[in-house]
């Protein structure tokens, strides 16, 4: 079989390499070999719903759903080969030759696919999770005016983030990278009549575009450093220490990080993610909470050992952790004040992004990557439900909802299972994983992670903390009290709510693939790969974290409940919640997109592109109109001995040969340029002549 | 096929368009429908001669000049006809027969004013024979010939069909059309590099052993130092004036926003995708490999204005409110990429600064296209008075957010290889060049992209999206026709299959570039 795609290659003009880790062989052999098809199918569909899709009779919805469903069961049938017998396969195609380098030999474009643990584990996520959303949105989207081009937008994101995680080398990332990017751009300014949608897409794009710098600088450095894009390339020269990647991997590293800082909307890249929330909420739902925003969080970990080997970039993962930290604590007191119930679940991500960075940060691989399995699970249904509630009361805003839980049972029910996992209440996904994190942090601290590993510890069980107060108050304001909106509040369709039970199911049950010395494939699936991860995650259970980060949860429920179980009765105990100084600074969310705003992006757009453009009429223009001036100047005197009927003579054979035009043109004609020309000649004639004297 | 191979295949795509001019001149001015299917005959048989040569090349030996020939012209000077191409002429040369035909499809029924079908194919034609010479010229006289050929019809097309809006310019009195201002502002500038770059020809010829014209020999005589030193420099700076008034390279720019926003739509087309490639091919075929010495020195000049030319492009496009003058002012940076590029002398930069061309070629041609087709709907370019254009034209709208996307090098699409691989050559440029100048140029240039993003994504946002102005409701905006369509389509073909497999211009340049940069640089 791979001999066959090995001919496909050669025949569209590029060699074909595989290199085998672990040959599964026979029919897993097999699915590896035709995994690109998982990348592949999305994109197909995106260019079928483009061309047909509206005319089909569910109006392109069965392609896009088609698509992900067959992306679904390829993942998980990689999956569970990949549980009974670990593999390591990828596959090479090359595109071209680029430009050779001295000593390292060719410079090579490829497109490829790897299968091993951690691709088999986000195809899983993207498939899994992608399916629940995709058929939720036949719902949730009927009747849009654009109900098709949604469909192709969000194949195309499927496409695109299926690039990103089947990428082998690093120009293939990129490209994913970005695909993802614009599925978003389009995504969130979905509705573009209203500008201020485009406005958030355009925010988004931007911001990530920024911090793409990075990715492109890290990605040069490393290419041009290792002599090959290929991410195994690049940590064999890890593993084998090398000396030239080791003076330049800090940089490198460094880069890669601030564009993994971009999609994962870290600290100070974060703006770009509550204004993201202006998109459709199953956009919000698949590709803002549970799978594009943790691309940042996949690099990092496809590129652990980088960070992890000493003399690497290690320096790096202490920015890293610091920047998780601070992410994790400050967005999730923001998700404290919010209204929009989308916009608490958007600081909620940011703030578990900060977990799962923290965790990679304290060289915790598993732990930040089985956060990142679970909050899909829970992260995905929480915002499918808010979509439901929004769905039924046709409004975003909690101060408009309560008492849905009478009106919306299956919405109740599942928001208060995502609610409990993303709490960390044992035995839900979310304490596994969040426990692990804890556990990691804690382990970093006293094997030399210092002061940062201590410091972000005690945020995280403090965000622990402020996680269970804002979704209680979540699930109080909105499922509790008395109606405070219009109208009557109505349960979705089935096609909405079967997809919450389903993601339900597996945010109650994620959590015990991975059970400290007890039952852990899931450590097992993300250590089968090509390299060695140099994981530092706790090995057993750490009890004392367990209980700790129990009690604080449920001190946070605790909390929650007392001020927000009632309704209008507490006001006044609410108002003491908004503290002095700290309530108006966590409403303006720090200030910071007023910074963006006012301080770089008005200055470029306004006085410093019309500084350009002054420049470029009066200065340069100036210049040059100048010279204009005097030449016409300087032709007064030269009118009468340059031979006037010469040139025109010249100019009028030249007229006859453009045929008819000359006629016209010669109306059009001011006279002027015959001069210059004759002028410009007789200089040049003179600087000849002058330059060969010279010379 | 023998005399197909050798220099009839070359000769018949260059001539073929200028044959066709002279067929199109005895034809009388009334017989429109005949005029346009001979103007389309013609430029359909040269595309197709150069595909044909597109087919018989060879990819292997892509360094060597093919399908040349090399017959005594001049003889008072040594200058021949030597023709060839080799595998970084080829693309080119077929972007521009490409880019013809679609040009000439386009103009079926987008006649501007003074309408006259037979002048304005006549020009377009005599651009054809011009551009397609340029790239396939091994002789410096005959380079240079071609070289200005294109000069004038662009001229007369901008002159006579051009924007017809007073301007006054500051210092004189009385207001000047536009189109009279942009197309002397164009020829004058452009004759002012040339003149130089003439000047620099002739002093290659004087200082060449024996005299000679002929590039493929000067090639071998740059290799061994012959124009090294004081001498060799100021010939570079000539040949670089020339050139780069061309690219067109800051601060010798200015005469491209007028001269494009004022010239009809199909003339800006063949100014993006054709013209601005001239001077960055002189570049390559010609100043590089004669005076490798000299471009070393120069080249981190030459860096430091690329940079400069993609920020204060970017810049000058966030501060537009016309979105002809926008998509002008983009070639600016666009072109900057390119120049960045050829600066580093290395493989990946002229690799990259070869397929940046043909992207640029493909995108900006496609977006002047569809800039062009919305005024004329809308009679107006203002960006403010657009809007909800994709409510309006959806499939006009959607090609232009595509075209957009391929503009700021999406991944995936045609743009994004020349963007990268300038910046990745710029990391790494020849040894012994500053790589304190070009990496900071590198990180420049990605800072530029932030802001090409920038102003693409506005004037989407401007152009297309929001609610229509009250102004259009009513209006008959037809979407695109199939003219449109079938100009179209094919560029959005080709931006798609260019980012998706590179190797279309890859396969072409990887063996050619090597050559050169061995040869040149011995690297």
């Amino acid at each position: 079989m791979t001999t066959l795609l090995g001919l496909l290659a050669l025949a569209e003009g590029g060699e074909h390499a595989v290199e085998v880790v672990t040959d599964p062989g026979g029919f897993v052999g097999v699915l590896a070999d035709f995994a690109w098809l998982i990348p592949v199918v999305p994109l197909l569909a995106t260019f079928a719903i483009v061309l047909v899709g509206k005319r089909l009779p569910l109006k392109g919805w069965e392609l896009a759903e088609g698509a992900i469903g067959f992306v679904a069961i390829y993942a998980v049938a990689l999956l569970i080969a990949n549980w009974v017998t670990p593999m390591a396969v990828e596959h090479h195609i090359e595109i071209s030759r680029i430009g050779s380098l001295p000593g390292l030999g060719d410079l090579v474009l490829e497109w490829g696919w790897v299968v091993d643990g951690l691709s088999i584990m986000m195809f899983t996520v993207v498939g899994v999770v992608g399916f629940f959303v995709f058929t939720y949105a036949k719902g949730y989207m009927e009747g849009d005016v654009r109900f098709t081009f949604f469909f192709a937008s969000f194949s195309l994101f499927a496409g695109g983030m299926l690039v990103l995680v089947i990428a082998p080398n690093l120009i293939q990332l990129i490209v994913g990278w970005e695909l993802v990017g614009v599925a978003s751009y389009l995504l969130i300014g979905h509705w573009w009549e209203d500008h201020d949608n485009n406005a958030a897409a355009i925010k988004a794009f931007i911001t990530n575009k920024i911090a793409d710098v990075g990715l492109f600088v890290g990605v040069i450095i490393l290419g041009i450093t290792v002599g090959s894009f290929r991410i195994t390339d690049v940590l064999d020269a890890v593993a084998r220490h090398d000396s030239a990647l080791a003076a330049v991997a800090f940089w490198a590293g460094l880069g890669l990080f601030i564009g993994a800082m971009g999609k994962s909307a870290q600290m100070p890249f974060h703006v770009w993610l509550p204004d993201a929330m202006a998109g459709p909420t199953p956009v919000s739902s698949l590709m803002h909470a549970a799978t594009m925003v943790t691309a940042g969080v996949y690099l990092v970990g496809r590129m652990f050992p980088l960070y992890q080997t000493g003399g690497m970039a290690d320096d790096v993962k202490t920015i890293i952790i610091l920047a998780g930290g601070a992410t994790l604590l400050l967005t999730g007191l923001i998700a404290l004040v919010q209204d929009d119930i989308k916009k608490v679940l958007a600081y909620s991500t940011l703030s578990q992004l900060g977990y799962m960075t923290a965790a990679m940060g304290a060289g915790a691989y598993t732990a930040g990557l089985f956060h990142l399995f679970t909050h899909a699970f829970f992260k995905g249904l929480l915002f499918l439900a808010a979509g439901s509630v929004i769905h039924g009361v046709h409004s975003n805003n909690m101060s408009d909802m309560g008492g849905l839980r009478r009106f919306m049972p299956s919405t109740y029910k599942t928001f208060l299972i995502g609610s409990v996992a993303l709490a960390g209440i044992f035995p839900l996904s979310g304490f596994w994983s969040k426990d692990e994190i804890l556990a990691s942090l804690s382990n970093d601290a006293s094997h030399g992670g210092g002061a940062a590993a201590t410091l972000v510890l005690v945020l995280a069980i403090l965000g622990a903390f402020i996680t269970a107060f804002y979704m209680t108050r979540a699930v109080y304001l909105t499922f509790f009290g008395e109606y405070r909106g219009d109208g009557h509040p109505h349960e979705s369709p089935r096609v909405m709510t079967y997809p919450l039970w389903g993601l339900a199911a597996l945010a109650a049950v994620a959590g015990f693939v991975n059970i400290p010395g007890v039952y852990t494939p899931f450590t097992e699936w993300l250590a089968s790969r090509i390299h060695v991860m140099g994981d530092h995650h706790a090995g057993g259970l750490n009890w004392a974290l367990a209980l700790i980060g129990t009690a604080v949860a449920l001190a946070g429920i605790a909390a929650g409940t007392r001020l927000f179980r009632r309704d209008a009765a507490t006001q006044a105990e609410r108002d003491r919640f908004r503290i002095p100084v700290l309530y108006p600074l966590l409403e303006h969310k720090y200030y910071f997109d007023d910074l963006y705003l006012n301080g770089i992006v008005g200055p470029i757009k306004g006085p410093i592109a019309r500084f350009v453009v002054w420049t470029n009429q009066v200065v340069i223009d100036g210049v040059v109109n100048a010279f204009g001036a005097a030449a016409r100047f300087a032709s007064g005197y030269v009118y009468g001995w340059v031979d006037q009927r010469g040139i025109d003579l010249a100019i009028n054979v030249v007229a006859a040969g453009a045929g008819e035009a000359g006629g016209v043109v010669r109306k059009a004609q001011t006279g002027k340029v015959q001069q210059y020309a004759g002028a410009l000649f007789a200089g040049a004639v003179l600087l000849v002549v002058g330059f060969l004297i010279f010379s | 096929m023998s005399w197909f191979d050798q220099g009839w295949g070359l000769s018949l795509t260059v001539f073929l368009p200028l044959v066709g001019v002279g067929m199109l001149l005895l034809i009388p001015k009334s017989q429109e429908r005949l005029i346009k299917f001979v103007a389309l005959g013609f430029g359909l048989a040269s595309f197709a001669a150069s595909i044909l040569l597109l087919f018989r090349f060879e990819f292997g030996s892509s360094e060597a000049f093919q399908f040349g020939t090399d017959l005594t012209w001049i003889p008072a000077i040594g200058s021949n006809y030597h023709i060839g191409i080799d595998g970084i002429s080829l693309p080119m040369m077929v972007l521009s027969t490409f880019i013809t035909v679609l040009a000439i499809v386009y103009s079926w029924n987008h006649w501007p004013d003074p309408h006259n079908p037979k002048a304005f194919l006549a020009l377009i034609l005599l651009l054809a024979t011009g551009m397609a010479g340029t790239f396939v010229a091994l002789d410096l006289i005959l380079f240079f010939i071609f070289f200005e050929l294109v000069l004038l019809p662009m001229y007369f097309m901008i002159g006579v069909w051009g924007d017809r809006t007073m301007i006054r310019l500051p210092g004189f009195k009385r207001e000047v059309e536009t189109r009279l201002y942009a197309s002397i502002k164009f020829f004058l500038f452009t004759l002012f590099g040339s003149a130089f770059m003439l000047l620099g020809f002739l002093a290659i010829y004087f200082k060449s052993d024996p005299h000679t014209f002929d590039i493929v020999a000067l090639h071998q005589a740059g290799s061994m130092g012959v124009f090294d030193g004081t001498y060799g420099m100021w010939v570079f700076a000539a040949l670089f004036l020339g050139f780069a008034v061309k690219v067109p390279m800051w601060p010798l720019h200015t005469w491209l926003p007028d001269a494009h926003t004022a010239a009809p739509t199909v003339g800006s087309v063949l100014l993006a995708a054709i013209l601005l490639k001239l001077g960055a091919y002189g570049f390559i075929r010609i100043s590089l490999p004669i005076l490798p010495e000299q471009a070393q020195t120069w080249a981190p000049a030459i860096a430091i204005l690329a940079v400069i030319a993609i920020v204060y492009g970017s810049l000058a496009c966030l501060a537009q409110t016309d979105m002809k003058r926008l998509i002008a002012f983009s070639s600016v940076g666009h072109m900057g990429f390119v120049m960045l590029a050829i600066s580093t002398l290395t493989e990946a930069g002229l690799n990259a600064a070869v397929i940046g061309m043909v992207a640029h070629g493909v995108i900006t041609g496609l977006l002047f296209f569809i800039a062009g087709s919305m005024a004329h709907r809308y009679h107006t370019r203002e960006m403010a008075r657009l809007g909800g254009n994709q409510t309006l034209m959806p499939i006009m709208a959607g090609i232009l957010a595509f075209t957009a996307m391929a503009s700021l090098g999406l991944p995936g699409l045609a743009g994004f290889w020349g963007e990268f691989m300038a910046l990745l050559g710029a990391f790494n440029p020849l040894a012994g060049l500053s790589l304190g100048v070009f990496r900071t140029a590198m990180v420049v240039g990605a800072v530029g992209t932030v802001l090409t993003a920038g102003y693409l994504l506005w004037m989407l946002q401007k152009v297309n999206l929001g609610e229509p102005s009250e102004e259009w409701l009513g209006k008959d905006l037809h979407d695109a026709d199939r003219f449109e369509l079938a100009a179209w389509v094919p560029l959005v073909v080709a931006i798609l299959a260019i980012g998706i497999w590179p190797k279309i211009v890859f396969g072409a340049t990887e063996g050619a570039v090597a050559n050169l940069i061995k040869t040149a640089f011995g690297g």
